[in-house]
């Protein structure tokens, strides 16, 4: 959290690249792996690591969700910050571990596990201070943060500082950025009318900013808001925030 | 809460709302408005950091010993001359609200707005033995003329705008011509109360905080009726949950700070009623006999359960369904129950049982933006997961009613072949190899695919998994 001291800019990360990422999005980790390689870190990705769990947690499925947060406290056991390109995984892992864990023999490790969990931007800009420096061509985009980095990660500003370095990029700002996009895990699929009507609205509002890309640290939001976009057949392009600079980066 | 067995049907009940243009723009359009006004009474985040702990404090402080606050209460209450009646459930109170009416032979009832009130479906009751009551607060006052519930525990009747609520005017307040001018269609309504007010035998209203120290009952409202309601009036009656209580009259000061800032936008509110006896030997106003009646209705048994038990600090300001997505596109009727939003997300299932209200706590998206506003700090999306999970698997302590109703053995199975995917890093591996072979092909309509498509596209499996490509790229594994 933002309140912490910045801590010692270490020589090697743990990456945790998330199952919906693994699944549909693996450039985004890829893109996430890369943009801290080249800051001079050891980036390490164990293969172990599956899900942080959240799905069955979110779900009231607890025992399930504690089985699978277990073998993540198993996957990284080094005492390096572990990097998450999403806030909400982040988020699940940060303030429901140690709850998650109450009263179990692994809850101690669950708290050092969750004290060494850092959302992707937050990282780069918190401990690492990151530089960018833009090769790309002139883009409007505007941003959506997503709920869980927003509100269980404090992370607000820290995707903003880093995408306002690239100075070719027009950073317009959603008046409803800060509102759901009505993803939501299994609420998508429980609710799927609120949850239809959510996207519409948000995709809406990014379509009034103006950008041609909508940018995001949250795969979730991205296939909700991405799917949307599609089946719509709107000319926004969907963006992970760890693709988005490092192609800005590279000129692409 | 109502004699007669109700059940959520949330689906149902939004898909209706949804599709009503009119409905999701009155919505809209008025909890932005709330939503901005409300950013600037909270603009300096230190400040509303400070007042919220102190209000948050407050609450928890007096819930900690609610059962001896709520002896001391009624002890206070009765030196001061306030007669003091218990109801664990809500025909006890309106049977006790009956009794005393019918004692003082009160048929015409004047009633401030009171949510308890609406909990027990108090006007019916009475209706039902002779006695009418009439709604004074303007909002309350609009939806009784229209025969319908509230939609907002602050603004019953948020769901109408000027137009409908014009409509309804002209068709049952006598005389009244169609305008859609605010100011003549509040003083039509003030025209029609004012009768009412001088005529009623007895007043009823809801109470805001019940201050044990000195037996107090604190009553907040903008139009001046609940004060009418309370002094004009020879009898009145205040209905109150068991949760409002306060420890002393101090800890109120940060909560009538917090209140109105956090559901209206306003600094303060026009009025705060402080009541704490009958008229007095020698006084020349005030009603001659104050009642109060405390209501359980389930609250007891929310109490028993530390983490549930933070659902009882409520102080009803409503930010929390201001700034929800899911109240902002639904409204208020989409409940069922008297109290919509959030706080009735986690509220009603845990009173009605979650045999009838399980599928409410599944009405998040978990987005925290209650959690961020909630003047007193309740972890609404917390208890919104556990109830989720005493839905599924009923811890043996809490004892919520209709725990483990929601458990379905098609659900359980699909959670237990989660769990063997993503907690064994080889079947996992397996898993996600054969997805990125097959995936795509699944169909479209597909039982959850066919939900997610109705306006998405399809997610797309990619050939290579992560770990697949951070393997073939050289990232090292340990």
């Amino acid at each position: 959290m933002t309140d912490s001291p910045r801590p010692q800019r270490p020589h090697s990360v743990y990456f945790f690249g998330t199952c919906l990422i693994d699944l549909f999005y693996p450039d985004a980790g890829m893109a996430g792996m890369e943009l801290l390689r080249r800051e001079g870190l050891k980036v390490v990705f164990p293969q172990k690591q599956t899900c942080c769990g959240q799905p069955a947690r979110n779900n009231g499925y607890q025992d399930e969700a504690r089985a699978v947060a277990r073998l993540q406290l198993d996957a990284f056991p080094g005492d390096w910050p572990i990097v998450v390109p999403s806030g909400s995984c982040a988020g699940m892992m940060k303030t429901h571990y140690p709850e998650l864990f109450e009263g179990d023999p692994d809850h101690a490790r669950a708290v050092a596990f969750s004290k060494r969990v850092f959302e992707l931007t937050q990282f780069l800009v918190e401990v690492l201070d990151v530089r960018l420096v833009d090769r790309g061509e002139p883009v409007t985009i505007t941003w959506h943060g997503s709920c869980h980095s927003q509100r269980e990660m404090g992370v607000v500003d820290q995707p903003k500082a880093l995408l306002r370095q690239l100075t070719n990029v027009t950073l317009v700002e959603n008046p409803r950025e800060a509102e759901c996009c009505g993803f939501g895990g299994t609420f998508s699929v429980k609710q799927p009318e609120i949850s239809a009507a959510m996207v519409t609205d948000k995709v809406a509002s990014i379509e009034a900013t103006g950008a041609t890309q909508v940018v995001s640290g949250d795969c979730g939001c991205l296939m909700n808001i991405g799917g949307a976009i599609e089946k719509a057949a709107k000319r926004l392009r969907p963006r992970h925030i760890a693709e988005f600079l490092l192609e800005r980066c590279h000129g692409r | 809460m109502a004699a007669e067995a109700k059940k959520s049907d949330f689906g149902g009940k939004a898909h209706v709302a949804l599709n009503d243009p009119k409905l999701r723009a009155n919505f809209r359009r008025a909890m932005d408005g709330l939503m901005a006004k409300r950013a600037i009474q909270f603009a300096d985040p230190d400040e509303w950091k400070s007042l919220r702990a102190r209000g948050a404090a407050n609450r928890a402080r007096a819930l900690a010993r609610l059962p001896e606050l709520l002896e001391q209460l009624d002890a206070r209450c009765t030196a001061n001359g306030i007669q003091v009646h218990w109801a664990e459930t809500t025909e006890e109170a309106n049977a006790i609200v009956l009794g005393i009416l019918m004692k003082a032979g009160a048929k015409r009832v004047i009633k401030g707005k009171s949510m308890v009130t609406e909990e027990m479906h108090l006007n019916a009751h009475l209706e039902a033995h002779g006695i009418t009551a009439v709604e004074s607060d303007l909002g309350e006052y609009i939806i009784q003329l229209a025969g319908e519930a509230p939609s907002h525990i602050v603004m019953p009747c948020i769901h109408k705008n000027k137009g409908e609520i014009a409509e309804l005017f002209a068709e049952k307040i006598e005389g009244q011509v169609y305008t859609e001018n605010v100011d003549e269609l509040t003083a039509a309504a003030r025209k029609a109360l004012r009768g009412c007010f001088a005529d009623a035998d007895a007043g009823i209203s809801g109470v805001n905080f019940a201050i044990a120290e000195t037996g107090t009952l604190v009553l907040i409202e903008n139009e001046g009726n609940g004060r009418l309601s309370t002094t004009l009036p020879p009898l009145h009656i205040a209905v109150t949950g068991i949760e409002k209580v306060l420890e002393k009259l101090d800890d109120v000061a940060p909560l009538l700070s917090l209140l109105p800032r956090s559901a209206t936008g306003q600094p303060i509110t026009t009025y705060v009623n402080m009541i704490s006896s009958p008229r007095k030997p020698g006084e020349k106003d005030g009603p001659q006999a104050v009642h109060l009646v405390l209501l359980d209705s389930g609250r007891s048994r929310v109490y028993g359960d530390t983490e549930l038990g933070d659902t009882l600090r409520c102080i009803r300001c409503a930010a929390c369904m201001n700034h929800c997505p899911v109240y902002t596109r639904v409204g208020g009727h989409t409940y069922t129950f008297t109290y919509p939003g959030p706080i009735g997300k986690i509220l009603t299932p845990q009173i009605e049982g979650l045999d009838c209200a399980g599928d409410q706590p599944h009405a998040s998206t978990l987005c925290r933006a209650c959690a961020d506003v909630c003047p007193v700090e309740i972890p609404i999306p917390d208890i919104l997961v556990r109830l989720r999970t005493e839905a599924v698997r009923p811890s043996a302590t809490a004892g919520v009613k209709g725990g483990g109703s929601g458990r379905s053995a098609a659900e359980t199975l699909g959670w237990a072949g989660w769990k063997t995917m993503y907690a064994s890093p080889l079947v996992y591996g397996l898993a996600t190899w054969a997805m990125g072979l097959v995936g795509n092909l699944m169909p479209d309509s597909l039982p959850m695919l066919k939900q997610w498509t109705s306006v998405r596209t399809k997610p797309k499996f990619a050939a290579k998994s992560l770990h697949q490509l951070a393997r073939e790229k050289g990232f090292s594994d340990e």
